[in-house]
């Protein structure tokens, strides 16, 4: 039996530090057997979380990224062509009658499985990620909906498969467009926040143990100063991890130390021409001295 | 009406019934909840410590189903269970404030209702005279004289706007599908079924079935703003809101002012000048003042969840000047892009020489619009044709 705080130590465990109502969610979601809808902006962590999950278990991550015009064929399942035609050339000698070789062209061998169908087959239940879910389009949900309420995928040419074990889905969307009321209904929600200051050094400290408490301190003052400017697109978790890493590689002990080696290193977190222009070295010193 | 009774949860007889009274209590605030939502809730309590934050959390992880929900969960859950208010009213969709009020009713029962109409003429009661002095600026207060919308149309007009509204439409509507469909001619060969196909044919793939990717019809919303400061731009742009109407059956036509008015089933009246003689019914108040911000949320509150998805063109044929705070525009707006939609709007003051959008509303509309382009008559709409079909 788990509960809130053992998903929360688990995911620990992996690296990842969820925030207590996303230990919650996770937990009534493996509980109840139920979708988890994750939204928030991008780089806050929504997919690490299944992976994360995935490793805690110990099972398979399937992954089903979502782009628009997604169909039936990339996240289902597809039939193997060319090896169909070449089993037709094959068996065109050897007399069979024509249900039998349509038995055998239309069976496992020849089958291509693509994430769903691949997910709902597993011996041991994966987690299956849904990643950008708002990227796809309205028909696609409906496919969607389908595979998520029965756990079970109709080929019409060899039936009706059901789900071995039931995967631990979760989903995730950064608001490109609205979701349809039907999708959010039958999915668990919860909405992930960029980290609070304690938590983003906790995530730190948790990739990077060898990084010293001061400047770990002045990063994550830093990075969280930084998205409270207006920026078109401000950094995310991944972004202040590869900007710890950078700082580590280029021996910086101390943010204020060298502007322009700070400055260079801002690489890693504004991946806009607008927002490099906007923190100039004066407004990174700035935030620099505030951090520290 | 339920919505305004008290309910105390310590009153009620158990934790089935409270958990059902919170449910009920979140569906009075908005949240969108069914049967199954109480049952997954009691599911979820069931496994769950009873702490009051672990109860929280697990409610709000059932309950909610998009940010907004998020963010508001806590006071909407503290609200009940610690008895600390009321139950609020429901919030969607939004009703419109008490000044913006049908004039004739509000005489008799709000005394205050019409003296608190903000900006820019609140040195002045009563309506701005259409061609006036007043008439860039907008007014909250509603006309209270109805304006026969048959003596600003005339039927060669919409016509013309037919003909307009016909090559607009062409231009916006044939959108190539990303996904390709099953078809007798088409570009790229149907695996799945010419294989099924050749084993009719001893394996030889005989017939090549073919996929394509169709045409998707683009869906347009046109809404029009017949405040008093368009009074003057009315003409064209109803004779082609009639026009559109009649060209394309899929259309969707909306008038605003102080409130947003549905037009469509109306201006499909096969006899072009009753039809108008039924919008003049509906828009009642035309002239009056501008409420953008407010007509252009309930759209996106109301009728585009409906209408509205990512092969919607909304087309906003408005000047920006609004009564009301920008803000409340710019969030409608956000809420109008995140349905996918391209968004149009068409000011008839861009036009002018050295115009530029300095209206509050106007520039908190611009990030969310795909085109913004002058239009004032008939004819700037039809040279719209090429930059519709570059979208």
């Amino acid at each position: 039996m788990t509960t809130a705080a053992t998903v929360q130590s688990g995911l620990a465990a992996q690296g990842y530090v969820a925030s207590d109502d996303l230990a919650m969610a996770v937990h009534l979601a493996l509980v109840l057997g139920r979708p988890l809808l994750l939204e928030g902006a991008a780089g806050v962590g929504k997919t690490e979380v299944a992976r994360a999950l995935a490793a805690w278990k110990g099972c398979a991550l399937i992954r089903l990224q979502c782009y628009e015009g997604l169909d039936a064929a990339q996240a289902i399942y597809e039939w193997n062509y060319q090896r169909q035609l070449l089993a037709i050339r094959a068996l065109a000698e050897g007399g069979e009658t024509g249900s039998a070789v349509e038995a055998r062209l239309f069976s496992e061998a020849y089958l291509l499985e693509r994430p769903l169908l691949a997910a709902i087959r597993q011996p041991v239940a994966p987690v299956l990620l849904i990643d950008e879910i708002d990227r796809a389009d309205e028909a696609f949900e409906a496919y969607l909906l389908e595979v998520l309420s029965d756990f079970q995928i109709t080929i019409p040419e060899m039936g009706t498969i059901r789900a071995v074990t039931r995967p631990m889905v979760i989903l995730t969307a950064n608001g490109t467009r609205d979701l349809s009321d039907a999708l959010r209904r039958r999915c668990l929600y919860a909405h992930v926040d960029y980290p609070d200051a304690a938590t983003e050094l906790a995530i730190l400290q948790a990739r990077r143990p060898d990084m010293g408490a001061a400047l770990g301190q002045q990063i994550v003052g830093f990075v969280q100063s930084l998205r409270k400017e207006a920026l078109e697109k401000k950094p995310g978790v991944a972004e202040m991890l590869d900007f710890a890493a950078a700082l580590a590689g280029l021996g910086v002990a101390d943010l204020t130390a060298d502007p322009g080696v700070l400055q260079a290193a801002l690489a890693t977190l504004l991946k806009t021409q607008g927002d490099r222009a906007a923190v100039t070295t004066e407004v990174a010193q700035r935030l620099a001295g505030r951090a520290a | 009406m339920r919505g305004a009774v008290t309910r105390f949860a310590a009153r009620d007889p158990g934790p089935v019934a409270r958990v059902a009274g919170f449910m009920a209590h979140l569906r009075d605030n908005g949240f969108r909840l069914g049967i199954a939502e109480a049952e997954v809730a009691m599911a979820a309590l069931a496994v769950t410590p009873a702490d009051e934050a672990s109860v929280r959390r697990a409610l709000k992880v059932v309950a909610c189903g998009c940010a907004e929900d998020w963010a508001r969960f806590d006071a909407v859950f503290d609200s009940y269970w610690r008895n600390g208010g009321r139950v609020r009213r429901k919030v969607v969709p939004a009703a419109p404030p008490p000044h913006a009020r049908p004039a004739r009713g509000a005489e008799g029962d709000s005394g205050t209702g019409r003296g608190q109409a903000e900006a820019p003429d609140s040195g002045r009661a009563g309506e701005s005279e259409a061609g006036g002095p007043g008439r860039l600026v907008a007014t909250a207060v509603r006309n209270l004289r109805r304006t026969d919308l048959r003596e600003l149309v005339a039927a060669e007009d919409i016509r013309a706007a037919e003909v307009v509204a016909i090559r607009l439409g062409q231009a916006l509507r044939d959108r190539r599908s990303r996904r390709a469909k099953a078809a007798r001619r088409g570009a790229r060969i149907d695996l799945r079924r010419t294989i099924r196909a050749s084993l009719a044919t001893g394996g030889e793939p005989m017939r090549l079935a073919r996929r394509r990717r169709p045409d998707r019809p683009v869906r347009i919303a046109a809404l029009v703003d017949v405040s008093g400061s368009m009074t003057v731009y009315a003409r064209p742009f109803l004779a082609f809101l009639a026009g559109l109407m009649r060209a394309d059956g899929r259309a969707d036509a909306y008038l605003f002012h102080t409130r947003l008015v549905r037009v469509t089933e109306a201006l499909r009246d096969e006899d072009p000048l009753r039809a108008l003689d039924r919008i003049t019914l509906l828009a009642d108040g035309f002239g009056g003042g501008s409420r953008i911000g407010a007509a252009l949320a309930q759209f996106a509150a109301t009728h585009a969840r409906r209408f509205v998805n990512g092969r919607s063109v909304v087309m906003i044929l408005s000047d920006g000047y609004d009564t009301a705070p920008s803000d409340a525009l710019a969030q409608a707006m956000a809420r109008l892009a995140r349905r996918g939609c391209r968004i149009l709007w068409l000011n008839p003051l861009k036009g002018w020489r050295d115009y530029a959008p300095v209206a509050a509303g106007m520039a908190a509309a611009l990030p969310y619009l795909d085109l913004f382009a002058p239009a004032a008559t008939l004819d700037d709409l039809a040279a719209l044709e090429k930059e519709l079909a570059r979208l």
